[in-house]
């Protein structure tokens, strides 16, 4: 038997941190590839420390929602699931590249295959340009279109930025949009002068966060001047200095984010069938619903 | 009981014996031997057993019910606590099952086990307030995941971060569903409440004391040891008061200050054990050990005797949650709102300041 565990923050304030968690849980159920998917939380139930004892199964595949290594992932989440002998150095990670390592979790002595979070990995690059298009209504976005993708930045980990700047990278060198550009909410580039690093003027701001929350809903739209007061809401696109911002909200609620946690695990040896293919076909939107979920699909 | 049960049975009987709540069938060198509370029979031919087990169909489907399929040890020992199966005998309980189901409670809710077909059970689920309520009156789900959402804010439309806090809200059941869906409808609720009561059962609950939890800590949260001075553990107890009371949460309080120094607050009589000091009580001690990190000071404040025991029935109703039930009128009650509004205009300055006094000594 194998299980799929995704840990994430979670919130003791916002009822809706939980939110993507729970429906990319679901997603990856309904595909029937793990005979258990279960969530964890730091903030929420079950927590870390109690989530491993929900499940059956011996071998774990453990998936952070998170987006980019760091304190959560190196020390808290190893430590709260009594991983024995983690020792971050059996990530091998340069800080964007952790893929998985296992260990036996103390105190239930399940096999853990421990992943790194969801937000390095190349898939996410994918979700991003998902998000541009959802955002958009165009599923071929991309002429005539900048992108921003915006983190956090160094201040409490840097390699928060790394992640930033990795996916920003690589969808540059697609080629698709005009322009590309990591912006950050406490550096240089700062989201706040958004307007000032593009020429293009229909910009696409995808913030690389897990869920909905202050950051995304409060204070970048209004940094960037799509709003004076976020409760009043903003319009897609917002007109701002001759630019026209499209701003699409945390890329982790995203539905083709199952597909970057199935495919973490995956890398870390679970057997997922062709689970990777229908999770792909059944969250993109430009697939009409009738084959695209299909009852088959997946099973 | 339909005849696969049957051969089932014979067929358990015949390699290696069975035995479960009230009857034991087993092959030996005489032939079967089979017995139920009420009588033993031996030397019995197959033909035999199978005649005397159909004889006994409640024994033999509940003999199938618990061992005809597979599942995890906690779900086992939790849907069988339910029908107390360990204390009740089989027609007892077959009887409660046929005559409106055997009523279980879970932290707050209800369980109803019935009969199905051949003796299978059939759950269903609601809070026990709703208990007296029609089911067509209620919000009626059969898909387990639905209680995640369900349970995710309180009747006041209030988040509830703490799935154990007694503000389970009402209007929904979940019906028809196997032991299966229950167990996992039940985990969306109260998670991990089954796993640590059934490990508490076997003697295994590994608790996390106070101390072992805050030392473990780390970040924002490694100051909160600093809390601990070994100078006692007053200030634990009223954590424990002000989180951990059946008021507050449902779960019976384990975790002591450390493993040789109990506290002085009753840990509840919840069902289902806590084993450790939860995000909300750490998150709120961190809090706490910055506040508790202050000298006091000696302020001096004019109060009428009416207005010292005003202060103290607001502070009691806040800390009991009863601000919204003390009537708009009801100006007998001191923490009701004009008698607060009064107490304001007349005893806080511009800024807020009691009997304007202010809070750094000038
Ligand atoms: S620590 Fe206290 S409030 Fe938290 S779950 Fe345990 S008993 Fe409940």
């Amino acid at each position: 038997m194998q299980a799929l565990v995704i840990v994430a923050h979670g919130s003791h304030l916002n009822p809706d941190a939980s939110t993507p968690t729970y429906d990319h849980a679901n997603t990856i159920a309904e595909t029937g590839v793990f005979d258990e998917v279960r969530t964890g939380f730091w903030k929420e139930e079950p927590s870390f420390r109690e989530v491993l004892r929900t499940v059956e199964s011996d071998e774990v595949y453990v998936v952070p929602l998170f987006v980019s290594e760091g304190y959560f992932t190196e020390e808290v989440i190893p430590r709260e699931l009594r991983l024995e002998g983690w020792d971050l150095d059996e990530w091998e990670s340069d800080g964007t590249s952790a893929t998985h390592a296992t260990f036996e979790a103390a105190d239930v002595g399940k096999t853990v295959h421990y992943c790194g979070p969801v937000g390095t990995h190349d898939a996410m690059s994918d979700v991003i340009v998902r998000r541009a298009e959802s955002v958009t209504g165009d599923d071929e976005v991309g002429e005539g279109f900048a992108l921003a993708v915006v983190g956090h930045g160094t201040e409490r980990n840097e390699n928060s930025a790394k992640a930033v700047e990795l996916h920003a990278d690589r969808i540059a060198e697609t080629d698709r949009f005009e322009e590309v550009e990591a912006l950050f909410m406490d550096e240089d580039p700062e989201v706040d002068d958004v307007t000032e690093f593009f020429e293009t003027t229909d910009v696409v701001v995808v913030p690389l966060f897990v869920a909905d929350g202050y950051h995304t809903q409060e204070d970048i739209p209004e940094d960037m001047g799509l709003t004076d007061d976020y409760r009043t809401g903003w319009e897609t696109p917002s007109e701002v200095d001759g630019h026209r911002i499209w701003y699409a909200g945390a890329v982790g609620t995203e539905a083709l984010m199952a597909d970057v946690v199935i495919e973490r695990a995956a890398d870390a040896g679970a057997s997922v069938g062709d689970a990777i293919e229908s999770i792909r076909r059944r969250t993109d939107p430009s697939v009409d619903a009738g084959s695209g979920s299909g009852a088959g699909v997946g099973d | 009981m339909n005849d696969e049960q049957l051969d089932a049975f014979v067929s358990a009987a015949a390699s290696g014996g069975l035995e479960c709540d009230g009857v034991a069938a087993a092959r030996d060198a005489d032939g079967y031997r089979f017995e139920t509370p009420d009588a033993a029979r031996e030397g019995l031919s197959e033909a035999e057993l199978r005649a005397a087990a159909d004889r006994n169909p409640r024994f033999v489907s509940n003999w199938h019910y618990w061992n005809g399929r597979d599942r995890p040890d906690t779900e086992l020992a939790f849907l069988r606590h339910l029908e107390s199966a360990d204390e009740r005998s089989v027609p007892d309980r077959y009887e409660t099952m046929t005559d409106g189901g055997i009523v279980a409670t879970w932290g707050q809710l209800r369980i109803d086990v019935g009969l199905g077909p051949d003796g299978d059970r059939v759950y269903a689920l609601r809070n026990e307030a709703d208990g007296g309520v029609d089911a067509e009156a209620l919000d009626v789900h059969s898909d387990p995941l639905e209680a995640r959402r369900l349970v995710k804010r309180d009747d006041r439309d209030r988040y509830r971060p703490l799935k154990t806090a007694p503000t389970l809200p009402t209007g929904w059941a979940f019906v028809d569903l196997d032991g299966r869906a229950l167990a996992e409808t039940v985990e969306y609720v109260y998670p991990a409440t089954i796993a640590n009561w059934y490990l508490e059962g076997r003697g295994e609950l590994d608790v996390s004391h106070w101390r072992e939890t805050m030392e473990r800590q780390s970040g924002i949260y490694g100051v909160i040891k600093t809390w601990d001075r070994g100078e006692g553990y007053e200030h634990v107890n009223w954590v424990a008061e002000a989180c951990c009371d059946d008021s507050q949460c449902l779960k019976r309080r384990e975790w002591e200050y450390d493993d040789e120094t109990t506290l002085d607050v009753d840990g509840g009589d919840g069902e289902f054990p806590c084993r450790e000091p939860c995000s909300l009580v750490v998150t709120a001690a961190r809090k706490w050990t910055q506040l508790e990190g202050e000298r006091t000071e000696r302020y001096e404040f004019e109060l009428t005797p009416s207005e010292k025991e005003q202060v103290e029935a607001i502070i009691d109703a806040v800390a009991d949650g009863r601000t919204d039930s003390i009537r708009e009128a009801d100006i007998y009650e001191g923490a009701n709102r004009y008698r607060a509004r009064f107490l304001r205009a007349k005893r806080l300055d511009d800024e807020g300041r009691l009997c304007g006094v202010p809070t750094d000594g000038e």
